[in-house]
């Protein structure tokens, strides 16, 4: 058996005149719970799209257990797709939607009804199998693509954007399922979102694209916590980041000069290179750096505070003569309201230094 | 019912716009039963001998079917070619799709006579005589623009995804057609039969220029006015247009049962 289930190498898709995918490498883990986010126009719908084997690249190759399927129509890929907006068959019920692929596969008929009751019933559809299509909620329509597509049993199943038409709390709840799906069947699988929260609740590994690369890929912590670059710690919700110049460096650290005070972290650069350097709003502290391992960012005056239950939001501004513009993220206790001043520090070992 | 003073202009106008389109018709269908020889007033009470003489006139009764064979010969091929034109344009996204689309729609806004005289000169050059298989033709090439325009119409991206699950789901070219996209598109389909078909039951340049001796209804007609008026070329004008209206009549229920979804 393959060590990667699914293999993507430097494959690249171009348009007339423009480059949608360019080399992009790929290596999926079987049973792995993949996430391809980015925005819109990334390119991320476009690598699902070849690995479903509806658009062909326009160089490298693609692998499914060690085969090479770059050529391999969906039909005989091991491969099912649930599409954005569900691509149900309007003109046949809820039953014969799911056990369409079986029909196709020739599957007798009373196998064929028991394997689409079950499919119906691990999505929470049992009895459902009369209606029609028209006469079900988005939320069940949902359902229903994915009932379809496991019910042919793939080995990989690529969902395209699938949560993108629902509400908010329907969202959370099918974010849930799909992971447990996940986890019951076994099954790879490569989910698109353009919603970096979704990507992070559900992934094992997240892909981040950006304008046809991979930006940076990793676990969704490594990612949140270590962005690789500037793009990636942007993308991946609220930061601080500032930019500033090496002034000195050693063996294993480098002293960095930005606007609110010189720091010293791991890592190493040469000097008068311009770099920028990262911190969550959560990993900004309030009070005053007593220890080695931790420095002092200054006072800053808070500007505007949004109370949101877990956490106050709050944008302050700091830096000689205020010019420097923070996000921190207060526990809800600590009341605070605009212009209050705070002396505020961060752990040296949070600060990420970004050089892309 | 209230009416006040401001919706009662639009009423009116209504009525007179409605009056204005209709009293032809209405006229032509009136006079169908006339009781008397001449096909003008005054009115001399309801009689069907008109009709009674219709069905008897062999003639008639022959351009009858001749209508009918050649409004749903011309209708299933208008529609057939029609569709996999626009299968095809919609499947196959290219620069040049906006230019192929125009091209296919714009015999829409050339005159019947001149493609009716350029399909006599081209079918004389090929070879195939003045008939009504040469009608039949000449339906094909005035109704497959419009065929290809309404089906074209319903070709959207989401078809296109419906036809990549099929696909994905295992399903052939055959299947995809027969399973899926022919039953989704049924109404635009029967709309666009419908349509082109009494198009072609009604259609009289074309016709009378590419027959001979057998003839379809407008054509049998034309030729009764010119022997002279009789309440029977009512009673035949009378069928053509009851015909042609319950036809466009299913055309839109098609059309709206495929909106309503």
């Amino acid at each position: 058996m393959n060590k990667y289930h699914l293999e993507l190498r430097g494959v690249s898709k171009e348009y007339a005149g423009f480059v949608a995918v360019e080399s992009v490498d790929l290596k999926v883990a079987r049973g792995e719970f993949l996430v391809l986010l980015g925005p819109s126009g990334s390119g991320k719908t476009t690598i699902l799209s070849m690995m479903g084997g509806f658009t062909v690249p326009t160089t490298g190759h693609m692998y499914i257990d060690g085969h090479d399927v770059t050529e391999t129509t969906p039909a005989h890929r091991p491969t099912a797709t649930v599409f954005q907006d569900y691509a149900l068959f309007p003109h046949m019920s809820v039953l014969q939607n799911v056990s369409f692929g079986l029909t196709m596969r020739k599957v007798s008929k009373p196998l064929r009804h028991q394997r689409a009751e079950t499919a119906l019933e691990t999505m929470g559809l049992s009895g459902l199998g009369d209606r029609e299509i028209h006469q079900l909620s988005g939320g069940q329509r949902q359902r229903v693509a994915l009932a379809r597509a496991i019910a042919v049993e793939p080995e990989v199943l690529l969902l395209d954007e699938p949560l993108g038409a629902l509400d908010q709390k329907i969202r959370r709840q099918m974010q849930v399922e799909l992971v447990r799906l996940q986890k019951t069947l076994g099954v790879t699988f490569v989910h698109v979102t353009h919603d970096q929260e979704e990507a992070m609740s559900i992934a094992d590994n997240i892909a981040l694209i950006n304008k046809g690369r991979i930006e940076d890929y990793g676990p969704p912590d490594r990612i949140y916590l270590r962005p690789a670059t500037l793009f990636a710690a942007t993308f991946m919700g609220d930061s601080n980041i500032f930019s500033g110049e090496v002034v000195g460096n050693q063996a294993d650290w480098v002293e960095i000069k930005t606007q609110t005070g010189n720091l010293r972290i791991a890592g190493s650069q040469e000097i008068g290179t311009s770099v920028h350097i990262m911190l969550r709003p959560e990993q900004i502290k309030v009070g005053s750096s007593e220890s080695s391992d931790t420095f002092s960012m200054g006072v800053v005056r808070i500007v505007d505070v949004t109370f949101q239950g877990t956490h106050r939001l709050c944008r302050a501004l700091g830096g000689a003569d205020e010019t420097v513009e923070f996000l921190l993220r207060l526990p809800p206790e600590h009341a605070v309201s605009p212009s209050d001043c705070l002396s505020i520090y961060a752990l040296m070992s949070d600060v990420v230094l970004l050089t892309r | 019912m209230a009416m006040n003073l401001r919706t009662m202009p639009t009423v009116v106008y209504l009525l007179a716009v409605l009056v204005f389109i209709y009293s032809p018709v209405v006229v032509l269908v009136l006079f169908s039963f006339q009781d008397g020889l001449l096909p003008v007033p005054p009115f001399n009470g309801p009689s069907l001998q008109w009709y009674q003489k219709m069905w008897g006139n062999e003639r008639l009764m022959d351009a009858l079917i001749n209508s009918v064979l050649v409004a749903l010969g011309s209708g299933i091929v208008s529609t057939f070619l029609g569709f996999l034109a626009a299968y095809g344009l919609a499947r196959n996204q290219s620069r040049f799709t906006s230019s192929i689309r125009f091209l296919l729609m714009s015999p829409l806004t050339v005159s019947y006579l001149i493609i009716g005289v350029g399909l006599l000169i081209t079918l004389n050059l090929i070879g195939i005589p003045k008939s009504l298989f040469a009608i039949g033709i000449g339906h094909v090439v005035i109704n497959l623009p419009l065929c290809f325009a309404i089906v074209f119409s319903q070709f959207g991206d989401h078809l296109r995804n419906i036809e990549w699950a099929a696909r994905d789901l295992g399903a052939g070219d055959f299947e995809v057609f027969f399973l899926v996209i022919a039953p989704i598109m049924r109404p635009a389909l029967l709309a666009a039969f419908c349509l082109s078909a009494t198009l072609s039951w009604d259609e009289f340049i074309v016709a009378f220029l590419l027959s001979r001796f057998e003839v379809t209804l407008p054509v049998i007609i034309f030729e009764m006015l010119r022997a002279g008026l009789t309440p029977e070329v009512n009673a035949a004008s009378t069928m053509v247009f009851a015909i042609s209206m319950t036809m466009v009549g299913l055309a839109a229920a098609f059309i709206i049962s495929r909106r309503g979804k």
